[in-house]
């Protein structure tokens, strides 16, 4: 009972962590529309809507204005999903991160901490950078470039990140500057970062430490650190009973071994033990990391394309590296069947290899990534019912119906996330089982 | 943007067909044979995890269509 009700309380307070975040965001925007109000005055409001064209409003484009926006769900849930370039913690508390970027058009290599960005190391407005570097700038934490041809100085200068239309443009002395996309691979997919699909191209590597690549390299560390403990107690506690966290983990491992490992790669299962556990325990911390809302988590990395994809081909090369003679001839010329059939059944099989590793990537990155947008959404109710502050009843409202949602949400998300890892593993057991498996005809 | 929305419900609905399938039915198997149940479970698992798989590529699709 008692654990229950410390449950029910850290989840109380995880919830609450999620909409404080939020209505930081919120807050922020709120002000800036207000100012928005004030300043600038009917004429050109009504062109607005209709011509998007650049150059149209240098006047709407000014520091600290923002056009008239409603609370946006869609673009809030991707920038919480998605990755940047320092970290955030609380309010304009940010942990500044190393950029490393590769310059597509003169081959430099830069190398800086976001702070350099930023007029104070650890806190930025909004997450925007104060400067411009390069043309680099940090859009809501975000490392984005200025794009080319619109002559934008090279140096350090003094700017402010504005928005316009709901993209991120920078101000600096008296014009607009667009901005490209940012440099991720699910970046370019699903964040357009500018005005048309165009701006995915970018004039920059983005190879930082970013804030997913921080929770990777956390999690690699609390990995380490869990397994040479349990290795080590089990060498010094040979034939002993398990203790402290190896008592966790060892029944994690045995189901491992006895449900995914044996009955679906059968007697050469040992070779591919370190693969599978790595890739189980890999997963199932970040995916639990991910959980955590608050500081050391909320790096979203299982719910990023380009990580779900490396670790879908590794599952491809160790599944083809040990493919047996039986494995090829039946991807090649399936046995028992007659010959005019091979003509369409061997293009299929072939296609197989890589689709399989296809939905392994998009099936753990879809189900993290629903799951974090579905938990996003509620807490978003407070501030669509809430009308971004405007209707004190309805952000109540909004809590009420969204903190036992979004814990409800929370507890399923728990489940997937130890699903997920689970199927990873069973699924890569199961094609490194048909490539070693002998078979008889 | 409806449609896309729409689709995704329809493809929803055909998953949760084919898993809703998939578990009556290891459901029944183990009531039959509660001793295989760790097989069957594995199983279950297995066959839901790909027959989801097509719920969601079809969100993906969604997603990229949105852009």
């Amino acid at each position: 009972m008692r654990r229950l009700i410390l449950g029910i309380a850290v989840s109380f307070g995880l919830t609450f962590g999620l909409a404080a975040q939020e209505s930081h965001d919120d807050h922020a925007h709120d002000h800036d529309t207000h100012a928005q109000e004030h300043s600038t005055e009917a004429p050109d409001d009504h062109a607005h809507g209709e011509s998007h064209a650049e150059g149209d409003h240098h006047d709407a484009c000014s520091c600290g204005h923002h056009e008239e926006e409603e609370y946006n769900v869609t673009n809030t849930a991707y920038h919480h999903i998605g990755d940047a370039n320092a970290f955030h913690v609380v309010g304009d508390l940010y942990i500044p991160l190393p950029c490393i970027v590769y310059d597509n058009i003169d081959g430099s290599l830069d190398v800086f901490m976001s702070s350099k960005l930023s007029k104070h190391t650890f806190s930025m407005h909004h997450g925007n950078s104060d400067y411009a570097y390069n043309g680099y700038v940090l859009a809501h934490g975000v490392l984005k470039r200025v794009k080319q041809g619109q002559d934008f100085p090279t140096d350090k200068v003094e700017v402010c990140i504005t928005e316009v239309d709901h993209h991120p443009v920078v101000y600096y002395e008296g014009n607009c500057y667009e901005l490209e996309g940012e440099s991720t691979l699910d970046g370019g997919v699903f964040d357009t970062g500018g005005f048309d699909i165009a701006s995915t191209t970018t004039s920059f590597m983005d190879f930082s430490v970013s804030k997913k690549v921080l929770s990777m390299i956390l999690v690699f560390f609390l990995m380490l650190w869990i397994f040479l403990g349990i290795a080590k107690s089990y060498k010094t506690r040979r034939g002993m009973a398990p203790k402290g966290i190896q008592s966790l983990i060892e029944p994690i491992i045995t189901m491992i071994v006895s449900d995914v490992a044996i009955p679906f790669i059968g007697k050469k299962y040992e070779r591919f033990m370190p693969f599978l556990l790595s890739l189980f325990f890999f997963i199932l911390g970040l995916n639990l990391l991910g959980q955590i809302p608050i500081f050391p988590g909320s790096g979203n990395v299982t719910g990023n394309l380009g990580f779900t994809l490396v670790l879908a081909v590794f599952t491809f090369i160790v599944v083809n590296i040990n493919g047996n003679k039986d494995y090829w001839k039946h991807v090649f010329a399936m046995p028992g069947v007659p010959k005019w059939v091979l003509v369409i059944l061997t293009p299929v099989e072939i296609l197989g290899l890589f689709i399989k590793p296809f939905t392994l990537m998009l099936r753990l990155f879809a189900n993290i990534t629903a799951g974090h947008i579905v938990i996003i959404s509620f807490v978003s109710l407070i501030f669509i019912l809430g009308e971004s502050g405007a209707n004190i009843g309805g952000a109540g409202a909004g809590i009420g119906a969204s903190i036992p949602l979004t814990m409800f949400m929370m507890a399923i998300e728990l489940l997937v996330a130890f699903l997920q890892a689970f199927v990873f593993t069973l699924l890569t057991a199961s094609y490194i089982g048909a490539a070693v498996q002998d078979h008889h005809h | 943007m409806k449609l896309t929305a729409l689709g995704l419900g329809v493809a929803a609905l055909a998953a949760g067909i084919g898993i809703g399938q998939i578990g009556g039915k290891a459901m029944e198997a183990i009531a039959r044979q509660p001793e295989a149940s760790d097989k069957i479970s594995s199983n279950m698992i297995l066959t839901a995890a790909l027959v989801e798989g097509t719920a969601l590529i079809a969100m993906i699709l969604g997603f990229l269509r949105e852009g």
